[in-house]
């Protein structure tokens, strides 16, 4: 059922006075809901409590999406990053909830951050056995903390099983942003560092790679436990199957997705300090011809990056460029690829 | 690649054609190196990178054999090619004995090539001589010399088994080519006719025996024993079995070593020359490396600093000349090759042309100064010959082959910094890399060093009667004066010099002897800071008064720094009169015009306590580990001396190896090496580390006025950029020159800046300071806008001036995994037209690489491999030049220089034509000479 009410933007009240009037607009005064809305980034967060309320409020544009589902047939799994780009359709999973009701519900928590820092990315053109992990070091304090070394793997040749060397992680510093993501585990094999092989690459140069990328590394890794791996089609097994979707044609692993083009951004804000006065990002010299890259690069100057959401001017300038236009309303089911970048999002 | 300069590393054979009057080095890397006259030189490899044991020259040829310590035996050839000769290794051979017999039975001890140069005599530990043709390597056994048939003539009591073990030596009767000497281990020596085969004399030595060497005449020869005596045999027909003529100890009566080689040389004033090397007494002089040479009443023990390889006498070749009459020595020590001067009173040392031993004193820093003026050069080369009066007047006496390159196209210094405090200036213009002229900054500074100290002060009654030649020390009295970083500028012959204990020379060239005062000065670089210690080297102490300097470059100012760490990046603007500096605390600017500290700048993070801590601190002694090693290298050279008996203890020896190899893979294994993945952070060490200075006169605060400038990188990845205000020449000494800070910009990837450069409005480096009012180039253009490139260990980025606005990049580390070694400007010009050159970088990264980048737009033209990235101290001492050549130390003795530019290619090229063979001679001419002589 879908309603649409007005909320005075300014003064949006406190969360509970809000549940209040979902419960009261939709006559389900007793049935306790979860409540939750599509940030900018098309991410299905939840509204628990004042401070994500306002956020919520304050992300309207001007509409915004709330969806609320009963709390006992509650899909916990719809909410985190990436819910809405990854071609699930939350929307069909909360208003058709027959497609849940076989399956128990495993709840292990809600999400403590909004937009956790680091994710899992690319899993649609990466082989099931393959994992891209995205550390964001930039807006974090944490250390990104984790050891490499050397080691030998098997693989499959035209001459049969072959041991080749390659570098695996080694250890995870406790309370380091490698371990606090969970995405990297101790033993998993590093295939490559921001879209680049490390085949035939030494340790020290597979280090110097990471080190040089660690504002934004992206690691493809080869997880030492496969049996975690995200199931992402039928073909695997017939009961169990949550395929709400189709795989898309599998690509090539070696290609990571959009990201890298826009990557340069958020490492690339060298300081200067004219006459000692105050530092400033150095802007870039003139316009080249990608303009979405020239437009994403309006100063970012020393706003700081709250909670790692991005600077509202960045945003509003892939508004203007008119590279997306966010319709909270009414979803293009069309739109299968929407992917973030942490600047820029693109298409 | 193109040529390598200096000495072989662990040179270990010795071989000389006084036919070709071309010398050969073999090393213990299986290299085999060929130098005549100056400039004409060969190198080989043996695949097997095995240790070359021997060297012998086929007489009369251009070929020569080398035998390796696998016991494999090679044919090498000078070929002409393409209008130069070219060294080829032609055949390979391993003497077989029959099946089961013992490996010592082929183990090769002597090689004798035979004048008819077609067989090689080979000596075996067995003591049996084998016979193989040249150039096939057939072994003729018919003619094998066996022990059994030598001891058929010797009297029954010498005759037991043993006295044949072991050929040591064998040479040819000097007139007589069918007649050969075979001296054996354990003291017989006996003379054999290869036509009858059949000993027709014997000797019976009671010494063990160490070597042989024929009177010319061939009636007496001379052999030199194990305990220290040599003892002369007079060869006649009458007597079958002769006494010895006269046996003496050089060096007795007390037990000395053995005298490991001798020569007899024959003179006009029938005073023969003895020379040998060895048979010091042992226990006061049995660690010397001597080489003694008798003529007369006169005699000198040579005393060198290092291990003494081989040597060879240069004396008349001519068949027809009745004497010897040597005119030099030359000595293959392990470090250096001395060539001593017999003709002139006084036997004093020859100056060599090649071979330079770079690491006399241990390199720590190169620069490279390409075309420089004339004057400068002359003026170098006089202040050089006058440090080189005690050299010896002779024109090089090996001077085999032709040089037929072209001569070099300009003058080119090589400037080298060494451990002991000396700057040393090359010439590397050509193929030879010669020393010009050496400098000394010791004097400068008291050390603990008494300057007296000298060890060629011995009184005249010294006995033995050493005398210390060659010039390899590898003791450095005092780490603290090691040079660092050098900065020639080859316009004003300004010179500025800086060391390990924060110490900056600024130097003037002066014709003269002169005696002034040092103006001194301090810069303290912890200005602001507080709470620090220093738990370093204390600095320098500098004399008080006036010094007195010799010709050359004579200091005249000289800033410490404070703390006295090490000097880590030196710029000089010779027409500011300006020197900046920085260390691992700061930088700071000094006018040496006026002698005025400028400013200095403090660079170091609050919390890098590291950086405050000496440097020394890990390196307790270098010179008792030094001398430990060498003590090492001495022990281990005694016992493979006597080593050629047990090949069981060889395989035991590998076996063991074998399992050391495993154990430690395993122990890698348990332990693997870890690298931890973090993002650089101001906190970091190191970070206010100075890497690179540069001065400029561009655009920094706005676009209508240029003015000089100062740009510092650091560790961290900041850049600092201070505004300078140099009066204008006539009132240079009135007005303070002022700076201020004008810029700071801080990279966001932290990584280390090792190079920063302005290009001018036509997107052109800025040329060097008085390049332009030398009419060597044009003005920059100061019309367009000027971009600055600062280079990161990681990244290549181009900004704007005035205003720093990012313009451009190159990202080399996220995307490659490699990191900016060095980075310089090359200028590369076209080889067919002299008017086109373009200037790009040249790169060199931790793996060895060497990348051509391409300036203003930072497009990567070509990527050579070209040092191996293990080799962290050849990648560290690469040295490019301004015009897209470059150096690195590929030992500690040896430079290789590469080229990057088909326009300034430098290597040996060069012709040894066969001289014609004498036909009257009549040593050769019952051996079909004459036939040979027509074939070749």
């Amino acid at each position: 059922e879908f309603r649409r009410f007005s909320l005075e933007r300014s003064k949006p009240g406190k969360f509970e006075e809000f549940y209040g009037l979902l419960q009261h607009v939709h006559k389900i005064p007793n049935v306790d809901v979860l409540v939750g809305y599509t940030d900018v980034h098309g991410d299905l967060l939840p509204i628990n409590n004042d401070d994500n309320y306002h956020k919520a409020v304050s992300t309207a544009n001007p509409l915004l999406r709330i969806f609320i589902q009963r709390k006992e047939d509650a899909d916990y799994s719809a909410f985190g990053t990436d819910t809405m780009t990854r071609k699930k359709n939350v929307l069909s999973n909360v208003l058709r909830p027959d497609n849940h009701k076989k399956k128990p519900h495993i709840v292990i928590s809600m999400p403590q951050d909004f937009r956790p820092v680091s994710s899992i990315i690319d899993v649609d053109i990466l082989p099931e056995t393959h994992r891209r992990v995205r550390l964001y070091k930039y807006g974090t304090d944490k250390p990104l903390g984790f050891y490499i070394r050397d080691g030998s793997s098997v693989r499959v040749t035209p001459h049969g099983l072959e041991k080749v060397p390659g570098i695996f992680i080694s250890r995870l510093v406790p309370g380091g942003l490698a371990q606090s993501t969970g995405l990297l585990a101790v033993n998993d094999e590093v295939l490559e560092v921001n879209g680049i092989e490390v085949s035939g690459k030494s340790l020290d140069q597979v280090t110097d790679m990471m080190i040089a990328n660690s504002r934004n590394l992206i690691i493809t890794v080869r997880p030492a436990n496969q049996r975690n791996n995200v199931v992402r089609n039928s073909r695997t097994s017939g009961s169990s199957g949550q395929s709400t979707e189709s795989s898309l044609p599998s690509s090539s692993p070696n290609i990571l997705g959009n990201l890298l083009q826009g990557e340069e951004e958020s490492d690339e804000e060298d300081i200067v300090i004219e006459d000692s006065g105050e530092p400033q990002q150095i802007p870039k010299a003139a316009p080249t011809s990608e303009s979405i890259e020239s437009l994403s690069q309006i100063e970012l100057l020393h706003e700081s990056t709250q909670n790692g959401f991005l600077p509202s001017s960045e945003m509003n300038s892939n508004h203007s460029a008119g590279s997306i236009s966010m319709e909270y309303d009414a979803p293009d089911p069309g739109r299968k690829s929407l992917e973030e970048d942490g600047t820029i999002i693109t298409l | 690649q193109t040529v390598e300069h200096g000495f072989p590393h662990q040179p270990s054979a010795l071989g000389y054609s006084p036919f070709l009057r071309l010398m050969a080095i073999g090393t213990r890397s299986g290299a085999i190196k060929l130098y005549g006259a100056p400039g004409v030189e060969f190198m080989g490899l043996h695949e097997e990178n095995n240790t070359v044991m021997q060297i012998h020259f086929i007489p009369d040829q251009c070929q020569l054999v080398t035998l390796l310590d696998d016991n494999s035996l090679h044919l090498w050839s000078l070929k002409q090619h393409g209008g130069a000769s070219e060294l080829r290794e032609e055949h390979r051979f391993t003497l077989k004995g029959p099946p089961g017999s013992p490996p010592s039975a082929t183990q090769i001890t002597a090689v004798l090539p035979h004048s008819s140069r077609e067989v090689l005599y080979l000596g075996t530990e067995s003591g049996n001589i084998f016979v193989v043709e040249l150039p096939s390597f057939r072994v003729l056994e018919d003619r094998t010399i066996s022990s059994e048939a030598v001891l058929q003539r010797v009297p029954e009591d010498n005759c037991n088994r043993r006295s044949c073990e072991l050929v040591e030596a064998l040479r040819e009767h000097p007139k007589n080519p069918d007649q050969i000497l075979i001296g054996y281990s354990r003291g017989l020596i006996v003379l054999w006719d290869l036509q009858n085969s059949k000993v027709t004399h014997h000797f019976l030595g009671s010494q063990q025996l160490e070597n042989l060497y024929w009177q010319r005449d061939g009636s007496k020869f001379i052999s030199c024993h194990y305990d220290g005596s040599y003892t002369q045999w007079p060869v006649s027909s009458d007597n079958r079995q002769p006494e010895p003529l006269e046996n003496t100890v050089p060096y007795g009566p007390f037990p000395c070593k053995a005298i490991s080689k001798i020569y007899w040389q024959t003179t006009k004033n029938g005073l023969p020359y003895i020379i040998f090397q060895g048979g010091m007494p042992r226990a006061s002089y049995g660690d010397r490396h001597s080489i003694s040479v008798i003529h007369g009443s006169q005699q000198t023990a040579f005393d060198f600093t290092s291990r003494v390889i081989d040597f060879f006498i240069i004396f008349s070749s001519e068949p027809t000349a009745e004497l010897d009459d040597p005119s030099a020595m030359v000595v293959l020590a392990e470090e250096e090759l001395v060539v001593i001067d017999l003709k002139t009173a006084g036997w004093p040392a020859v100056h060599p042309p090649y071979l330079a031993s770079l690491h006399c004193s241990a390199i720590t820093c190169s620069h490279h100064v390409s075309n420089i003026p004339l004057k400068l050069w002359e003026r170098i080369i006089s202040a050089g010959s006058k440090q080189n009066i005690h050299y010896s007047s002779m024109p090089w006496p090996i001077d085999g082959g032709t040089n037929i390159a072209p001569d070099p196209p300009q003058r080119d210094l090589l400037l080298t910094g060494h451990e002991d405090g000396t700057v040393r200036f090359w010439d590397a213009s050509g193929v030879c890399l010669h020393l010009l002229y050496k400098l000394s900054t010791v004097r400068v500074f008291l050390t603990d060093a008494d300057p007296n100290d000298n060890m060629n002060t011995l009184g005249e009654d010294e006995w033995p009667p050493l005398r210390k030649v060659g010039t390899f020390d590898p003791y450095s009295d005092d780490p603290r004066l090691g040079i660092q970083k050098i900065y020639l500028c080859k316009y004003s012959g300004y010179l500025a010099v800086a060391g390990t204990a924060g110490q900056v020379l600024v130097m003037e060239l002066n014709d003269e002897d002169a005696e002034h005062v040092v103006d001194h000065a301090e810069a303290d670089l912890l200005q602001d800071q507080e709470g620090y210690r220093w738990k370093g080297h204390e600095k320098l102490k500098t004399r008080d008064g006036p010094v007195r300097f010799e010709a050359g470059f004579q200091p005249f100012v000289l800033v410490q720094c404070q703390p006295p760490a090490v000097v880590t990046s030196l710029a000089l603007h010779s027409e500011w009169k300006l020197v900046a500096f920085g260390t691992s605390h700061g930088f700071g600017l000094f006018d040496h015009q006026q002698k005025r500290l400028v400013f200095v700048k403090c660079t170091l993070h609050p919390s890098d306590q590291l950086a405050l801590e000496g440097p020394l601190s890990r390196v307790k002694s270098l010179k008792k580990s030094l001398r430990q090693s060498f003590r090492r290298i001495r022990r281990s050279r005694v016992s493979s001396r006597k080593r050629r008996g047990g090949s069981g203890n060889a395989s035991e020896v590998q076996e063991a190896n074998a399992k050391f190899d495993q154990d430690t893979l395993q122990e890698m294994e348990l332990a693997p090496v870890q690298r931890k993945i973090e993002a650089r952070s101001a906190e970091d060490s190191f970070t206010g580390f100075v890497r690179t200075l540069y001065f400029a006169d561009t655009f920094l605060r706005d676009s209508s006025r240029h003015c000089p400038s100062l740009w510092a990188g650091t560790n961290g990845g900041t850049v600092y950029a201070f505004c300078l205000r140099v009066p204008p020449a006539e009132r240079r000494m009135d007005e303070p020159v002022r700076a201020e800070q004008a810029k700071e910009i801080q990279l966001m990837h932290r990584a280390p800046v090792v190079g920063i450069l302005v290009l001018d409005g036509r997107s052109t480096p800025l040329p060097e300071p008085l390049e332009v009012a030398h009419d060597l180039s044009k003005s920059p253009d100061m019309q367009g806008s000027h971009q600055l490139l600062v280079v990161s260990e990681e990244q290549f980025k181009v900004f704007t001036l005035p205003k720093v606005s990012s313009k451009l990049k190159l990202k080399l580390t996220a995307l490659e995994g490699c990191r900016v070694r060095k980075v310089t400007v090359a200028n590369f010009g076209s080889c067919k037209t002299d008017d086109y050159s373009e200037n790009d970088l040249a790169v060199l990264t931790n793996l060895g690489d060497i990348q051509i980048i391409s300036l203003p737009f930072l497009k990567l033209q070509i990527r050579y491999p070209c040092i191996r990235k293990e080799d962290v101290s050849g990648i560290a001492s690469c040295v490019f030049t301004k015009y897209g050549q470059g150096f690195y130390l590929i030992s500690p003795s040896e430079f290789e220089r590469f080229s990057l530019s088909t326009k300034w290619l430098v290597e040996p090229r060069c012709i040894v034509d066969t001289p014609e063979v004498t036909t009257n001679n009549h040593v050769h001419s019952k051996s079909g000479v004459e036939n040979a002589a027509r074939k070749s």
